[in-house]
């Protein structure tokens, strides 16, 4: 591959996303506003559009505090690392057929290692900020994002054995050789749809910053645009959860007549949109409940998931 | 506190004992009991949780609550107590007669008046001033009025960039029509002697009795 196509995809994922990211705040407000007989945000530009950019002024003149009870060195990095990890991870998502940043072998391997970090990103929030409900919400996040890691990884086995690959791009081109993996794995795909919403801290797993109890979790005392870097974090965590759901089960940029990134891009929006509607609609779950669920509805789930796949994928090739 | 540093004035508290956590909540949604079979209440669960979606859905068709303000205004009743105007009699006079009233019923002191007569005999407010970055709309003034002449209307867009323009003149308050009470005229039913009516010449006044006249 040419080094100025590389360059070119590079830079057209980052920014993309980006935009994506930042559009969400404005789609996710009007969507939610749409299903709470609601408006949102319409005034600024057209349809509210502008609103994301008001947003962005406001928040860069804000005052940039670093509280000085907190850990400063940590405070000040840990929520550029939530953005970065998330970022990272779209280096392996293959946007068109060759249009990816980085062809990894080991892809889908990556893409976990990335969203562990991200834990880091939240505990060392909650932990630098010396501050109690940061702390507890750090503490939870530890807990959630660890127990979710585990089954997280576990849903994706049942793809990986039917395509033989962690390469993405081979996923999806397995997936044009048969069909959707959502059919043969639809556990899987409930099981990581389950586990995606944790590891982004989206409702109903959003024990994390759960407002009505923590103020705002882990980024309690955080202002400012390091405020809004975590927000910006969880938007591009859930482009690339939705993004990747759409390339492991749901047949990546295939699809009839349109291009190859307008399917991606249609088929990773129904699942933004399903994860705004889920918010609109279930409340949060307590602490036991998300453990319980966790390990005792989710990790068996997937574990006989990987089980019955493992057996037809053994028995087919005996 | 006793020696060691405890205290002792409390009893130590009873161990309060949970039902054991279950995963019921979870699983079931709360709709179905321990003891049911598994599947259905998953099933259930599932369906529940696909029903709330669906109506969560639904309610995108729905009208909208929001009223947007600048271009539709909130339904205001008639008696709302909004901006306090001064009124006037249906032939066109002022119906305050400065009686200061409104301005001692006040509780924050916002109204302000000075009174004079004119060549009738007339009293009426040389200046008046209401301080509405005081007001707090209670309407005690409308109550203490004695010939309805302050009134509270359904107005409430007030906002002004300056304090100062806050501070209503009586050339501000004053309206050229009667308010809500349309036929009332003070002077008309107040049996006062005034310039061009003498005493009980009004509609609805007696001439005053003679007091000698009920003597025997």
């Amino acid at each position: 591959m040419a080094w100025y196509w590389q360059l070119l995809v590079t830079l057209l994922v980052l920014v993309a996303v980006l935009t994506i990211a930042a559009g969400l705040i404005w789609y996710e407000r009007r969507l939610l506003s749409l299903v709470q007989d609601r408006y949102g945000p319409n005034r600024v530009g057209p349809a509210g559009l502008l609103q994301v950019l008001a947003d962005t002024f406001k928040i860069l003149f804000k005052e940039d505090w670093v509280p000085p009870f907190a850990d400063k060195r940590v405070f000040v990095v840990a929520p550029s690392l939530v953005l970065i990890t998330a970022l990272l991870s779209f280096i392996v998502v293959p946007v068109a057929e060759g249009w990816v940043v980085a062809d990894l072998n080991v892809g889908l391997l990556f893409v976990l290692a990335m969203s562990s970090l991200a834990v880091y990103s939240v505990v060392l929030a909650g932990w630098s900020s010396r501050s109690k409900y940061s702390l507890v919400g750090g503490l939870r996040a530890a807990a959630q994002m660890v127990s979710y890691e585990v089954f997280m990884g576990l849903s994706l086995v049942g793809v990986i054995t039917l395509a033989g690959s962690f390469n993405l791009s081979d996923i999806v081109e397995g997936q044009q050789r048969s069909v959707y993996y959502v059919f043969p794995q639809f556990i899987g795909f409930v099981v990581f749809l389950v586990a995606g919403l944790a590891e982004t801290r989206r409702i109903p797993f959003d024990l994390v910053e759960a407002e009505s109890e923590l103020v705002a979790g882990y980024h309690t005392e955080y202002s400012g645009m390091k405020f809004g870097l975590f927000l910006v974090g969880e938007y591009v965590a859930i482009t690339l959860v939705s993004a990747l759901i759409v390339t492991l089960f749901f047949g990546g940029w295939l699809g009839p007549w349109l291009p190859d990134v307008v399917w991606f891009l249609l088929k990773t929006f129904v699942f933004i949109t399903l994860f705004i509607i889920i918010r609109g609609t279930l409340p949060r779950l307590r602490y036991d409940q998300l453990m319980a669920l966790g390990w005792k509805a989710m990790l068996p789930l997937s574990l006989l998931n990987l089980l019955i796949t493992g057996a037809i994928v053994v028995a087919r090739a005996g | 506190m006793t020696s060691d540093g405890t205290r002792q004035s409390r009893p130590p508290a009873p161990v309060e004992t949970h039902p054991p956590l279950t995963t019921d909540v979870v699983v079931t949604g709360g709709l179905a009991r321990r003891g049911q079979p598994l599947l259905p209440r998953i099933g259930r669960t599932v369906w529940s949780t696909l029903v709330g979606v669906g109506v969560v859905i639904s309610h995108a068709w729905r009208s909208r609550d929001t009223i947007q303000y600048p271009e539709e205004m909130v339904y205001l009743p008639p008696r709302y107590r909004g901006r306090i105007i001064l009124s006037r009699d249906p032939d066109g006079e002022e119906r305050c007669v400065a009686c200061y009233l409104c301005s001692a019923a006040c509780p924050v002191d916002c109204i302000a008046l000075q009174a004079t007569t004119d060549e009738n005999g007339r009293r009426y407010p040389e200046w008046f001033r209401i301080n509405f970055s005081r007001c707090i709309f209670c309407g005690f003034c409308e109550d203490a009025c004695p010939t309805y002449a302050i009134q509270l209307t359904p107005d409430v867009e007030m906002s002004e960039y300056e304090r100062s323009s806050m501070v209503y003149e009586k050339e501000d308050l004053l309206i050229s029509g009667p308010g809500k009470y349309h036929e009332h005229d003070f002077y008309r039913v107040a049996g006062l002697a005034i310039g061009g009516k003498g005493k009980g010449e009004a509609e609805n006044e007696a001439p005053p009795s003679d007091v000698r006249g009920l003597l025997p």
